[in-house]
């Protein structure tokens, strides 16, 4: 692993990254080196710092202590719309979509900060703004095509079924042209099949856009079947990583993580 | 018949003032979660600037020895007035709300009221107590159809009113900016990850809000001539009502509620005498919030971490 990183340098580095709140140390030593087109996988039982984790990296909290580069690029104290400009993508355990809008603004508004066209250009109708907004407009369907969801464009998104939701979510995280994933819980809510088709889906979007995917599970079997490598958090602490083979056979693990998910 | 059809157009005519203004209250709550409680005074000072402009333009015409067409006139005078009143909502955002951003909702507030009463008193100061009427901008013609009497500025109030309504919301539906408002009345933290910043959303939201209380001052210049550095209050306090009634945030709302506002006291002062008529009239909203908390189109907000 080491070695391999000298000669090809990571995507995304986290290096001892620590945080408290308060007097409670929510992460505690957290490191990560994901590769160009790696999907990895980051596991454990409620409360043990998954989405912390996810926030910290994005933006949204500041890491007590640690490092955090993209592309040899520092990431700690930026804000989120500066880290998701230099092209970290995410999703949100509860989606966070825009309810009253339709399936096909969501992708659109998410190419805002591609488009150039000015106010007079809005109000005048210039030749640019057209032209911006039919790029966007046929980009945006080949989106919803790829996440199979372009039944759907002109819907309003409350109205659809909850898979359906969480991949016009992720068809609004890819329009935004990450090089980096964040996928938290994406198959929280939903049926056997719309998770079967989750990881089809998946599966197509890191071979068409060559991007690098971190994700967030409950559900073994889908980590297990989609990550080269998992890191498995309780409290805050890695205390195992590994391929999922060895995850799946480690003791420290089936007692930390799936002895909990028997009880609960 | 022909009196009901009279007072018909009436209510149109106040439904149109209150309605513009409405719109400005829902729009900056809709993205801020914030009652802009200056924005009376927003349509006061645009009322005033409408008002300067005018007078401008007929001296300017007056001075080329040209005889302006009303029309173009009233053109001129909405649009200059509308692009000038914008700036000050821009400043009312910039100095007075975003450093209170993230400061309780009602201290923002509270901001609001005091930069409403510096205009007011900030106008009063520099123009004195003089009342001043607004230049009639175009003849004033009186059409009869079949006994029902209205003039060609009512149907010029409705018809501006109406346009502005349907260019805000091809506004919001057609262009980045709208879509970008609508998306920020939803949530704060997904939309600036699409490169969308609130510091340039939030002043749009104020311009717009402000350039249509000026229009609304104009058309409202033209039916009441006589300006006042105090007719923000209640004019502002009633399209708030109107707003509220719309359901909070909502655009369509606040525009059906501001000439529902119209009908219900144009109506009420037919049958009660006039003294009683904004007693009468918000008593039956009060009873109507009553039954609906949120209004017409409004809802529980999801974005509970904004207040």
């Amino acid at each position: 692993m080491n070695t391999s990183a000298v000669h090809n340098p990571p995507l995304l580095q986290v290096i001892e990254m620590t945080h408290f709140f308060g007097g409670l140390r929510a992460v505690h030593d957290y490191n990560l080196t994901l590769m160009p087109g790696q999907i990895r996988g980051l596991i454990g039982p409620n409360g043990a710092g998954k989405t912390t984790i996810f926030n910290l990296i994005t933006g949204i909290h500041t890491p007590t202590r640690g490092r955090i580069e993209l592309e040899g690029r520092n990431l700690v104290g930026l804000r989120p719309h500066q880290i998701a400009a230099s092209g970290l993508g995410r999703t949100f355990q509860n989606m966070l979509l825009w309810r009253h809008m339709t399936v096909l603004e969501h992708v659109r508004l998410a190419h805002y900060a591609q488009l150039k066209y000015g106010l007079a250009g809005a109000f005048f109708g210039s030749r640019l703004r057209y032209a911006e907004e039919q790029r966007v407009a046929d980009n945006s369907m080949r989106l919803l095509e790829t996440f199979d969801v372009a039944r759907f464009a002109d819907q309003i998104v409350t109205n659809l079924p909850y898979g359906v939701q969480r991949r016009v979510e992720m068809a609004r995280a890819m329009a935004t042209e990450p090089k980096v994933l964040f996928l938290d819980e994406p198959t929280a809510g939903m049926t056997p099949e719309e998770l079967v088709q989750m990881i089809g889906i998946i599966r197509k979007i890191h071979e068409e856009f060559k991007v690098a995917i971190l994700l967030i599970e409950h559900r073994l079997k889908f980590v297990m079947e989609l990550c080269e490598r998992i890191q498995t958090l309780v409290f805050g602490e890695v205390i195992a990583e590994g391929t999922p083979e060895e995850i799946k056979n480690n003791p420290d693990v089936i007692e930390a993580y799936l002895g909990k998910e028997e009880v609960a | 018949m022909a009196f009901f059809l009279q007072n018909v157009i009436n209510a149109l005519q106040w439904g149109s003032f209150y309605a513009l203004i409405a719109l400005g209250y829902s729009m900056v709550y809709s993205i801020l979660m914030l009652f802009n409680f200056t924005h009376g005074d927003i349509f006061m000072t645009g009322t005033y600037i409408g008002f300067g402009v005018a007078t401008a333009l007929v001296a300017l015409a007056t001075a080329l020895s040209w005889s302006m067409p009303g029309w173009l006139l009233l053109v001129l005078t909405i649009i200059i007035a509308m692009f000038l009143t914008s700036i000050l909502g821009v400043v009312v955002e910039r100095v007075g709300y975003r450093p209170l951003r993230e400061a309780p909702r009602a201290s923002a507030a509270i901001t609001g009221l005091m930069i409403g009463i510096m205009l007011e008193y900030g106008n009063l100061a520099i123009l004195g107590t003089q009342r001043y009427n607004f230049p009639s901008i175009i003849e004033t013609v009186t059409y009869d159809v079949g006994g029902v009497f209205f003039t060609n500025k009512k149907i010029l109030i409705v018809g501006v009113a109406l346009l502005l309504m349907i260019a805000l919301h091809q506004f919001i539906h057609k262009t980045r900016w709208g879509m970008a408002m609508r998306a920020m009345s939803y949530d704060f933290q997904v939309v600036p990850l699409m490169g969308v910043s609130l510091n340039v959303i939030a002043p749009m939201t104020f311009a717009i809000g402000s350039a249509l209380a000026a229009a609304g001052g104009i058309l409202y210049g033209m039916a009441y001539p006589v300006l006042d550095p105090f007719m923000g209050i209640l004019l502002g306090w009633k399209s708030f009502v109107a707003a509220i009634l719309g359901g909070r945030g909502s655009i369509l709302g606040a525009a059906l509620a501001g000439f529902l506002l119209g009908f219900i006291e144009i109506f009420t002062a037919m049958v009660f005498p006039s003294t009683f008529r904004d007693l009468i009239a918000y008593s039956i909203i009060l009873l109507i919030l009553t039954f609906r908390p949120y209004g017409f189109f409004g809802q529980a907000h999801s974005a509970q971490l904004r207040l």
